[in-house]
């Protein structure tokens, strides 16, 4: 695609505006915001995604996974400011599913150990296990939040703080891998996936990009599970003190 | 002189920033009924948590049985210093998990003529075993929490307002399986109520607590003639 054709794109921006314009909705301020902050961002990263794979220099894909985690974490971090030293246990929470997951690819050799591969993985790894992080922070707040009392009789009848918490991770948990679970029942009756979209548009076999495409989803089956019961995992103990009292969560 | 099951020494307990606990010094004696009294706010609750290790004091110690708190398991602690919440908290199940709850913390299971035994104790039927915990009376809670707090048959049993949501019959039942419990096994047990005369009917002892601090304790029969201004403002109101 030529960027004059990209250029007659913007059509589909100007929809919304006219429209937002005679019916004074005010979105048009956001609408140009996000206009251009989309075409410089992604610009700006097809030119260094261009750069990194002619140079083929594992710092380079080092430095841009890093870049993801670093932006997830800030990104995740504003949901668990409740949670003591939630940043840290966000960055090791997504090095550990990164680390995983690619090791499982490359080790296996299911795809070629090229940043053509590794970098875009990682970005779908490392992106919905930040929605997940999220998600999971959102619920796993409210639960504990809401059964404080719940919470305080176990422990008041001998209980450990594993057990007094038990019901908030599970359900919270639970709750944030279900969308992720139930998406993929549905998977391909209503809506194309992105990035299969993307590769048949242009040009691939269709049935080689739904091969990848079923090698996303069950990566992302595993990034979602394994986020959640991390950052659960590593979130808890911050609840409760050597004494094993309840300390409330940081407001 | 009577050993104290639970003794406070020079206690200050704060919690955002204010003060709860104001340097409360004293003893509940062991094997007897102690009632504690005061407005709400006082401090009541919060006393009953520290007894429990469910807080730790700013300074001062908390001895049970003549050892520190402190060098206590806080499960064991627990386990021997029972509370019967005010709240009488239920968590999601049915009248029998919520009764086996202290078991199942320990990977046990109830005896079913135990738990009907407790039910009957506490005057709830034996068919409430299956019903929703959650959906039970106000009333109804307050009973089944007594009962779940005696599972664990504890040493020394801490009663925050058990009865505050139950009719006069139904309060003098419980006052007397108290009673029978404390002379049976022993029980130390530490009552707090808003009833003055529950107070002095059950009580061997009695604390008045006001604004975190400790007024004034002795026997219960100190609520006919308080020494202490305040308190005989206060018990004045209250009988009033
Ligand atoms: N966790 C807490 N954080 C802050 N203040 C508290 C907390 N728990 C209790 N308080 C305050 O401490 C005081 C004493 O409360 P409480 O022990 O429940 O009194 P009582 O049982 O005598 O009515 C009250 O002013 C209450 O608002
Ligand atoms: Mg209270």
């Amino acid at each position: 695609m030529s960027y004059l054709t990209l250029s007659l794109t913007l059509i589909f921006v100007l929809i919304p505006l006219i429209l937002s314009r005679t019916l004074k909705l005010g979105l048009e301020k956001d609408t140009i915001i996000a206009t251009v902050r989309s075409i410089i961002q992604l610009l700006a990263v097809g030119y260094v995604l261009q750069y990194v794979f002619e140079t083929d220099n594992i710092i380079f894909i080092l430095l841009m996974i890093l870049l993801m985690i670093g932006a997830a974490t800030q990104n995740a971090r504003r949901k668990g400011t409740s949670i003591r030293g939630i940043t840290w246990k966000l960055v090791i929470t997504f090095i550990f599913i990164e680390v995983l997951t690619q090791s499982i690819l490359l080790g296996l050799n299911i795809v070629p150990p090229t940043p053509q591969y590794i970098i875009p993985i990682s970005g779908m790894v490392i992106g919905n296990s930040m929605v997940l992080g999220i998600l999971f922070l959102n619920r796993f707040t409210a639960e504990v939040e809401n059964l404080q009392d719940e919470t305080e009789l176990i422990l008041t009848l001998g209980g450990t703080p594993k057990q007094a918490i038990h019901t908030q991770l599970i359900t919270s948990i639970k709750a944030s891998t279900i969308p992720t679970i139930e998406s993929q029942k549905t998977i391909g009756l209503v809506q194309l996936p992105g990035m299969m979209s993307g590769q048949i548009i242009a040009g691939a076999d269709p049935v080689q990009a739904v091969q990848f495409q079923l090698l996303i989803l069950f990566i992302l089956l595993t990034t979602a599970v394994v986020t959640s019961i991390m950052l659960g995992y590593l979130s808890y103990p911050t609840l409760f003190n050597q004494r094993m009292q309840f300390l409330k969560l940081r407001s | 002189m009577i050993q104290a099951a639970v003794e406070f020494q020079n206690v200050h307990y704060s919690a955002d920033g204010l003060h709860i606990l104001k340097n409360i010094t004293g003893a509940f004696p062991f094997g007897k009924i102690t009632t504690l009294v005061g407005p709400s706010g006082a401090g009541k609750s919060t006393l009953f948590k520290l007894c429990n290790g469910l807080r730790s004091p700013d300074s001062g110690e908390i001895l049970i049985k003549g050892t520190s708190i402190d060098s206590y398991d806080p499960v064991e602690l627990r386990r021997k210093v029972g509370i019967a919440l005010q709240s009488a908290t239920m968590v999601k199940g049915s009248v029998l998990e919520n009764l086996e709850l202290p078991l199942t913390l320990q990977g046990k299971k109830i005896d079913i003529e135990f738990a009907l035994e407790l039910l009957h104790d506490v005057g709830l039927e034996g068919e409430f075993l299956e019903r929703n915990a959650k959906e039970l009376s106000g009333g109804q809670r307050q009973k089944l929490s007594i009962a779940r707090t005696l599972v664990n048959k504890p040493e020394v049993l801490l009663l925050d307002e058990i009865t505050s949501s139950l009719d006069r019959v139904s309060q003098r039942d419980i006052e007397e399986l108290i009673e029978k419990i404390n002379e049976k096994y022993g029980t130390t047990m530490i009552w707090i109520t808003h009833n003055l005369e529950q107070a002095l009917r059950i009580g061997h002892f009695t604390w008045v607590m006001m604004n975190g601090e400790l007024i004034e304790s002795g026997e219960s029969s100190l609520l006919k003639n308080p020494r202490d201004k305040r308190v005989q403002d206060f018990v004045k109101g209250e009988v009033e």
